[in-house]
């Protein structure tokens, strides 16, 4: 998280999307762009996280899913993806590429250059 | 540092603690075992097989040495611990190897039973308990011309026998008693049984009393005391086991025919626990995998400090892993005064069925032949259903009960590898067995889990058991009683349910706390469960938490495949007028909706709507006099009617005004699962009424009530609840039947199935016996009903939860 953070900031790219009060606990909203949509949640204790809104499984829109501890249920056939990791619950397997977001005061940032690790979809 | 913990006895039950802990929290303690045995831990029960030659060693083992590392477990093995030092708290095994622990697991099982007899030390007198005594009984199978004497006809003897036997040697059964079987067979069934042993050619002495083992250095025959003798190369004894209690009771534990533990599997010593066979609990020793892994469970959720979870004790069933001989029995068969028998013989084809029923609930079951319905009657069994409903197809089996989801498919053992089970996944039988033996799967829950067979609609579950039982064999043994809501606690639907209400609990967090949830904030099989529990506890009051309801109830329409969504907006009683198709068909075109399609529930359903188009084509709905129709929740859904004697030359009531006035009455309700009902004007019943969860069937003297119908997945014709004069009186009935629905099913249980758990006659005692009681339902129905009837489409088209249909950033 820490490396990814550094990475965006030098590449300057932090997008300012709205503030954390738009984002429901325990649910997501949708950053909508060309390339296909993010969501970003936000779970009980206000952790932010941001996926493509894609499920690894047949392409379910996570953001529509339910937020439960660090993970979401997809919307459709109920897969469970760690918000974390972007990574589908064993023993599903799959994953939705992970963006950077943080909190700026009450200001949420993203970043649109997807981490390392699961390619974005 | 981490605590240590310590595992005596590298067996079933021991090692599956240890998974379990795994599980759950595999960071909490350094773990260490000893085992007697030389190799890693093996599934002992499926030692038959290999005896018979179906299976090899290495497909038995659970856990090979590697896996031990890979856990970081430090396994010695071959290691019999001699002594524990509980002060110091020190383990002592042989080789002078000493660990300390903070806590330990005792595991050490039991040992056959040998009969103390004349000449029972000498060689080729052996017991079945491990692999060694495999080994022992394959190199005698292995010289030509060899005889085996099994002394026990119970269970594992047999097992033991058949398997000599196909190894070729010549194999006589003794036995005490003159029937086999005697503790899970009635009269009939071991007779049978015997028979077909014979016909294999096992030879039995039936009542016959062994006196002394003859031989020199090797045994050579055994004598009865009627004095025959038999010649032997090999004897057997599998008269018992006994729990291995020896450490235990060195050590100062109390034991009495087992070591004695609390139902937190703790021994008098809180920092000592002992699972499965060594251990005696409620007064109970277990001899069968499926108890033992239950203990296994709880055992570990105490040790992860969990410590909420209780063992209360297990019923077990019994199978034979004799291959080619189906046999199944549970529970008490052999009946008293109070108890009914129900009985299916067909002799030519070799099938006995007995049910032993107790006020119309199975007590226990016998099977010889075909014992597909085994694992459905253990159920059965296990949950008190009352089976009144069904009782004069009981025997017959769970295909026979109009189950079109099951059907002929439930024989399942003579099916094709690439036979479709899950329809819903497109799962075949081959994944799932091939799951099964892979990777170690036990339970119903991990087969979902690792294959999703079963896991979305559910209807082949029952394939899934029978499955699971085949492939296991005697190994499985149903899910036991217990249930839990979910993973995230310990207590069932109904414990929690009373919770809500007794402890006066009026949120989720407070519910979640009163009852030690183990997670942070559930899941959604619990989240929506709490949130329709505390609505329906306490209507007005509780705030309806939107993020514990599932995406479709959520926005209020049906998410599709595509991420669009669908609309249905109510038409009461299945009506309408031309300026409602008029305005339905302008929106339609407003909105540019792919796809206008007239459901199987009388009404108009929208398709393919963009979700940010939602509030908008809701606010024209709303304009032009619709309400939702809840078509996306577990709610009341539609009224279906005929047109009844307005127009029907055979119509006695005006079924369609009826279906119309229930409708208003109870639209907007909240409930466990979907709740249909249907009107029709005379028997001819063309709103098929009698599939629905409240039909009514208009008849010339008035109205009958049915309850409890079912289309969908699982065909059930409705039950007869009463019939009624009045329209108003109709109305009173259907109230107060949802509301006791509402107020007792557990989440996600249709009428159908919640009706043949708690009983028809419960549902009529509560409604129709009892006047004050069904009008008190009708009162707490109605007072709630203030509150739901309120328009979720025209709020959200107002503007409330504007959130859930707009991005919060368009990009570009
Ligand atoms: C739209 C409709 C099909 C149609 O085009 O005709 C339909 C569509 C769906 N049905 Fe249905 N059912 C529709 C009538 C029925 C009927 C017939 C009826 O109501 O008379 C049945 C059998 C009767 C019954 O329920 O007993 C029916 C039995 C099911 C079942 C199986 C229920 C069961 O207890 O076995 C499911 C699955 C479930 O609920 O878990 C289901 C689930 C669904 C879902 C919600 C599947 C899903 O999760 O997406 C479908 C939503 C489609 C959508 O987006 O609108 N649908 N479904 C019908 C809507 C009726 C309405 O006006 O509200
Ligand atoms: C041939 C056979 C067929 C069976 N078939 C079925 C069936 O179909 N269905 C079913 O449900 N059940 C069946 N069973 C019963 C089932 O195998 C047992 O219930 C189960 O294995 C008991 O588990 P456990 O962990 O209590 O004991 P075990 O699995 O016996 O494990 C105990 C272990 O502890 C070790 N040990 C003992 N003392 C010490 C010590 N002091 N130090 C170190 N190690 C020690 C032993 O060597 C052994 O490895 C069968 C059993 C047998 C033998
Ligand atoms: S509408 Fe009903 S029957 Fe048709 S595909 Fe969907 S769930 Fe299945
Ligand atoms: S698309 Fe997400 S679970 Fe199927």
């Amino acid at each position: 998280m820490q490396q990814a953070e550094q990475a965006t900031n030098a590449a300057g790219e932090w997008l300012d999307v709205g503030r954390l009060e738009d984002i429901p606990r325990q649910g997501a909203r949708v950053v909508r762009r060309a390339e296909g949509d993010i969501a970003i949640f936000r779970t009980i204790d206000d952790q932010l996280f941001a996926l493509r809104d894609r499920c690894p499984h047949k392409g379910g829109p996570l953001s529509q899913g339910m937020v439960h501890g660090l993970q979401v249920a997809c919307p459709l056939h109920d897969w469970k993806i760690h918000l974390d990791s972007g990574q589908a619950v064993a023993p599903d397997a799959g994953c939705a590429a992970r963006f950077p977001v943080r909190l700026d005061g009450e200001r949420v940032l993203l970043s649109l250059l997807a981490e390392e690790g699961c390619p974005e979809r | 540092m981490k605590e240590k913990l310590v595992l005596i006895g590298n067996g079933m039950a021991g090692m599956r603690t240890v998974e379990e802990l795994l599980k759950i929290d595999p960071q909490q303690y350094d773990i260490t075992v000893f085992g007697a045995e030389p190799c890693g831990n093996y599934n002992r029960i499926m030692l038959s097989p290999v005896l018979a030659g179906e299976k090899t060693i290495d497909q038995i083992m659970l856990n090979d040495e590697a896996w031990y590392r890979e856990h970081n477990i430090t396994l010695h093995k071959g290691r019999e611990v001699l002594d524990i030092d509980r002060a110091r708290r020190l383990v002592k095994a042989e080789g002078g190897i000493e660990v300390g622990y903070d806590r330990l697991i005792l595991a050490t099982g039991s040992r056959p039973f040998m009969i103390p007899l004349p000449g029972g030390d000498l060689d080729g007198v052996i017991g079945f308990r491990d692999i060694q005594d495999v080994d022992r009984m394959l190199a005698a199978a292995g010289k030509p011309g060899g005889r085996a004497i099994v002394i026990g006809g119970g269970l594992l003897g047999l097992e033991a026998a058949n398997g000599l036997l196909s190894q070729g040697m010549q194999v006589s059964v003794v036995h005490l008693l003159d029937r086999l079987m005697e503790r899970q067979l009635d009269e009939t069934a071991a007779g049978l049984l015997k028979f077909s042993l014979e016909r294999r050619g096992l030879q039995f002495l039936m009542e016959a009393q062994t006196e002394a083992i003859l031989g020199q250095q090797q045994v050579e025959a055994v004598r009865f005391t009627d004095g025959t003798e038999i010649p032997a190369d090999l004897v057997v004894m599998a008269v018992g086991i006994r729990p291995n209690v020896e450490l235990a009771a060195r050590i100062g534990l109390h034991c009495e025919r087992g070591v004695v533990v609390s139902d937190t599997l703790q021994t008098y010593d809180p920092r000592i626990y002992a699972v499965g066979e060594c251990v005696q609990h409620r007064d109970q020793t277990y001899g069968l995998v499926a108890p033992l892994f239950e203990q296994a469970r709880v055992c570990a959720n105490h040790l992860a400090r969990h410590g909420i979870a209780r063992y209360e004790g297990s019923l077990t069933s019994t199978k034979l892993k004799v291959t080619g001989i189906d046999l199944f029995s549970a529970g008490d068969f052999n009946g008293d005064e109070q108890t009914e028998e129900l009985l299916l013989q067909d002799s030519s084809r070799g099938i006995y069925r007995k049910v032993v029923l107790r006020d119309n609930r199975i007590q226990g079951a016998v099977m010889y032949g075909d014992t597909i319905d085994g694992t459905w009657y253990f159920e059965l069994m296990r949950d008190g259903t009352d089976v009144s409903a069904f009782r004069e197809n009981l025997l017959f089996g769970q295909a026979h009960l109009g189950d079109s989801g099951h059907g002929d498919d439930n024989r399942v053992a003579a099916m094709a590898d690439s036979a479709e089970i899950c329809g819903c996944n497109g799962i075949c039988k081959g994944e799932i067995v091939r799951a099964i033996t892979d990777k170690k799967l036990f339970t119903l829950e991990e087969v979902r889990a690792h294959t999703k067979a079963s896991s979305s609609c559910g209807s082949c579950t029952g394939l899934v058991e029978t499955l699971l039982a085949h492939t296991l064999g005697g190994d499985y043994s149903a899910t036991p009683n217990r249930k839990p809501l979910c993973g995230c606690s310990e207590y069932t639907h109904d414990e929690i349910r009373a919770a809500i209400l007794k402890q006066a609990l009026k949120s989720m967090s407070a519910v979640q706390r009163f009852l030690e949830w183990k997670t942070s904030d559930g899941c959604p099989k619990c989240r929506t469960a709490l949130n329709y529990y505390l609505l329906c506890a306490w209507p007005g009051e509780y705030q309806d938490d939107n993020q514990s309801r599932f995406i479709n109830e959520r926005v209020h329409a049906n998410i599709q495949k595509d991420g669009s969504y669908s609309v249905v907006p109510r038409m009461w009683g299945g009506e309408t007028t031309p300026a409602e198709l008029r305005a339905i068909a302008e929106i339609a075109e407003k909105y540019r909706v792919p796809t206008v399609h007239v459901t199987g529930g009388q009404r108009i359903d929208l398709l393919g709507v963009k979700k940010d188009d939602l509030p908008g084509i809701w606010g024209d709905l709303s304009r032009a006099g619709f309400v939702s129709g809840h078509a996306y929740g577990k709610a009341v859904r539609t009224v279906k009617t005929c047109v009844g004697k307005d127009w029907c030359r055979f119509g006695t009531q005006d079924s369609t005004q009826m279906g119309i006035d229930l409708e208003k009455m109870i639209w907007g309700s909240w409930t466990p699962h979907k709740f249909k009902l249907a009107v029709s004007g005379c028997p001819r019943n063309c709103a098929e009424a009698t599939i629905k969860d409240f039909g009514v069937v208009a008849v010339d003297s008035g109205w009958e009530l049915h309850v409890g119908g079912n289309g969908g997945v699982k065909v059930r014709a409705t039950d007869f609840l009463c019939a009624v004069k009045t329209e108003e009186d109709v109305k009173e009935y259907c109230a107060a039947f949802l509301q006791l629905y509402r107020e007792h099913a557990h989440y996600l249980e249709r009428t159908a199935p919640w009706i043949e758990r708690v009983g028809l006659s419960w549902v009529k005692q509560r409604i129709v016996e009892d006047d004050e009681n069904r009008r008190a339902l009708v009162e707490r129905f109605l007072y709630s009903q203030q509150f739901s009837q309120v328009d979720p489409w025209k709020a959200r088209a107002e503007g409330l939860d504007h959130h859930e249909y707009t991005p919060i950033k368009q990009l570009g």
